[in-house]
């Protein structure tokens, strides 16, 4: 896994402190060039990987990287499925089993056609989840996607009514489909550790809020500490600035002084900004590193 | 350990169920739905005890508490049956349709001692929480307006398949997305007494109104504005927004954000200087055991779990103040319908997409509207 992932909130008018903010960025990046611009600037300044959603926009930026492979000369993806909004309003609009049939790939494949009925009406959510699975990787076709995440409302809905075993669904699907490793994005880190336990998805990779204030760590800040430190999973760290909380050099301190965070993700607008903070990890592992533990 | 129910596993019931399920002190034994296809997913992959009728239910399982998320017409039955077995209730919002009934079963919990406690979560919300806290400390000097938005892209085509869409069955952007503006009027600053000039616009639907814009009048000369849409897709998600002036001032806020302007500096407790403060939700919001999708949804439950715990009837978001929201609703639909004020040309572009058309594929046992009916039968 890259050390540094950059992440898309910033282009989808995501901000958790101020919606005027989020309505400034969502009008900023409404032109695709403009989102363009600051993926070229964080792959200029030396990150290799894009963890994104999978929201029609995102196949956008995919075209356009399949259509420049030496400009983007080992960019890797890394999925963050699925883009729930996109299934919570068609829930709101059609009901749960329209929602589901809608999502249900479509075409002129008979077999895919058959398995999704088939699964929809056995209630089979292994089929179920495989072709939900590959409909959202669709957009990925011929790209690299090493890490694939479950994005954290539908981790921690699955966690909160007890449904663990399709922990191991997805996780299976996407290491004998894809190639990739699994991935948990989470704010409920420690109860989501014991329920992948349960159903025996080891050492896996876990994207976490993990910052100083403790700010969406579900458990607590000393938790966290502890459960970074000591047990068996390969931690991303998520909102490490706090939303905008803490200041850069202290919040990355905190995260990439801990030695079994194996990735940061971060995002943001500016240029400046991505090398800014690239520059800032870069100089804490060095130092890190440099001394012998 | 406080033992819940759930009725009705739609998107709220079951982001509650998850978020009730997780809560260390309560444990959700049974869950309730009339839809065959989802009872029976329920009862293939979670430990829960399964029932097609909520009647069976509460006759079967020795429950402390129930939480109701069925269409809206429904909770008036459900809460009253429940009500009569001696369980305390959190009900989805809007309450009732008819305020009569809201305000009678909020006494029927009171007398009865159980705790009682809508879903509107934005009384959960920390940015209006804190509006909460300066306006009751006289920071802003005498207010004189209020106003409440709330938009959001839920309907953007004129076809509807849900109950959502259904008047008689309590849909519409009235009781979905401006009752939460009214109820956050009625939280900050009490209810009014009248209502004006209420516009009850549909822009897709063809059988509910899909923007709700009114005017607020309380009795000591302060007044109010309410503007609702579920039709502009130019929001993320729902965005709700408050913004109060009084004499000294003036308090806006969102989910995120909270922006006073004070002219005289009140007194140190309060945390206003002269001029502008901004504080945000990170720093306003207490942590919550889980989280699935906001703060507010999981501090909600939170705190009805521990008024069950303590057979406690007093609530932020009781029945009674539910209630006073469903009578300002009321109030709205009585001066919108006698305004007319229903656009004929929208009408027909609703009317005439939808017209009377069944609800699309109905097989797999989904039963859209039999499932309502089966909700609300006597």
């Amino acid at each position: 896994m890259e050390r540094i992932l950059f992440g898309d909130n910033q282009f989808f008018g995501v901000n958790h402190m101020s919606e005027e903010k989020a309505r400034a960025q969502s009008v900023r990046f409404s032109d695709m060039k403009a989102i363009l611009d600051v993926l070229d600037g964080a792959y200029d300044s030396g990150i290799r990987v894009f963890m994104c959603t999978t929201q029609d926009r995102v196949e956008e930026i995919c075209d356009h990287v399949r259509s420049n492979p030496a400009r983007y000369a080992g960019l890797q993806f890394y999925p963050c499925m699925p883009y729930a909004h996109k299934y919570a309003n068609a829930v709101t609009e059609h009901g749960l089993v329209n929602a589901m049939r809608k999502f249900m790939p479509s075409g002129n494949i008979v077999g895919t056609l058959m398995k999704g009925g088939l699964s929809l009406a056995r209630k089979d959510m292994k089929g179920m989840a495989e072709l939900l699975i590959d409909g959202e990787m669709k957009m990925f076709r011929g790209l690299e996607t090493p890490v694939i995440f479950l994005q954290n409302v539908v981790t921690d809905l699955i966690l909160g009514l007890g449904m663990h075993e399709a922990f191991s669904v997805f996780a299976d699907h996407v290491r004998t489909k894809y190639k990739a490793e699994p991935g948990f994005i989470t704010m409920n880190l420690p109860r989501l550790l014991d329920a992948l336990d349960e159903v025996g998805v080891d050492n896996p990779i876990v994207c976490a809020s993990i910052n100083k204030l403790g700010f969406r760590m579900c458990g607590g800040l000393e938790a966290y500490e502890r459960i970074v430190g000591k047990r068996r999973f390969r931690p991303v760290a998520m909102s490490v600035f706090g939303s905008g909380a803490i200041a850069a050099r202290d919040a990355l301190e905190y995260v990439a002084g801990q030695e079994k965070i194996e990735a940061i993700v971060f995002g943001a607008s500016s240029i400046e900004n991505i090398r800014k903070t690239k520059a800032i990890i870069d100089d804490i592992d060095r130092v890190r590193l440099a001394v012998p533990a | 350990m406080v033992r819940l129910g759930l009725v009705g596993l739609g998107k709220m019931g079951i982001s509650h169920l998850a978020i009730a399920n997780s809560h260390p002190d309560a444990e959700v034994t049974a869950v309730c739905d009339p839809s065959t296809y989802v009872i029976d997913g329920i009862r293939k992959f979670t430990k829960f005890r399964t029932y097609g009728d909520y009647r069976v239910m509460l006759q079967d399982e020795n429950l402390d508490a129930i939480i109701v998320a069925t269409p809206s017409r429904s909770h008036r039955d459900i809460v009253q049956l429940a009500l009569d077995r001696d369980v305390s209730v959190f009900c989805e919002k809007p309450f009732c349709l008819e305020a009569a009934e809201s305000e009678r079963l909020a006494e029927v919990a009171a007398a009865r001692g159980l705790a009682n406690q809508v879903g509107y979560h934005a009384r959960f919300i920390a940015t209006f929480r804190e509006a909460k806290r300066i306006i009751d400390s006289g920071a802003l000097g005498a207010l004189h307006h209020i106003k409440a938005e709330a938009y959001g892209g839920v309907v953007l085509r004129p076809a509807r398949g849900t109950w959502r869409g259904t008047r008689a069955e309590g849909g519409g952007c009235l009781y979905d997305y401006a009752s939460h503006a009214v109820d956050l009027v009625n939280y900050l600053v009490g209810a009014p007494e009248k209502v004006a000039g209420t516009a009850l616009n549909r822009i897709f639907s063809a059988d509910v109104e899909d923007a709700v814009f009114s005017t607020l009048m309380f009795g000591n000369g302060m007044t109010g504005q309410i503007e609702a849409n579920w039709s502009d897709e130019s929001y993320r998600k729902m965005f709700m927004r408050v913004s109060v002036w009084g004499t000294n001032g003036r308090v806006t806020a969102d989910r995120q954000e909270i922006q006073t302007f004070i002219r005289t500096p009140p007194p140190a407790h309060t945390g206003l200087k002269k001029g502008w403060t901004l504080r945000n939700t990170t720093e306003l919001t207490e942590d919550v055991w889980y989280y699935l999708r906001g703060e507010e949804y999981s501090a909600q439950l939170d705190y009805f779990v521990q008024r069950v715990r303590d057979r406690d009837s007093r609530n932020i978001s009781s029945f009674e103040s539910a209630a006073e929201t469903d009578r300002v609703l009321g109030m709205m639909v009585a001066d919108g319908t006698q305004n007319a004020s229903l656009p004929k040309g929208n009408v027909s572009l609703g009317s005439k997409a939808l017209g009377n058309k069944p609800l699309g594929n109905r097989s797999l046992g989904e039963r859209p509207s039999a499932g309502l009916l089966h909700w609300s039968r006597q």
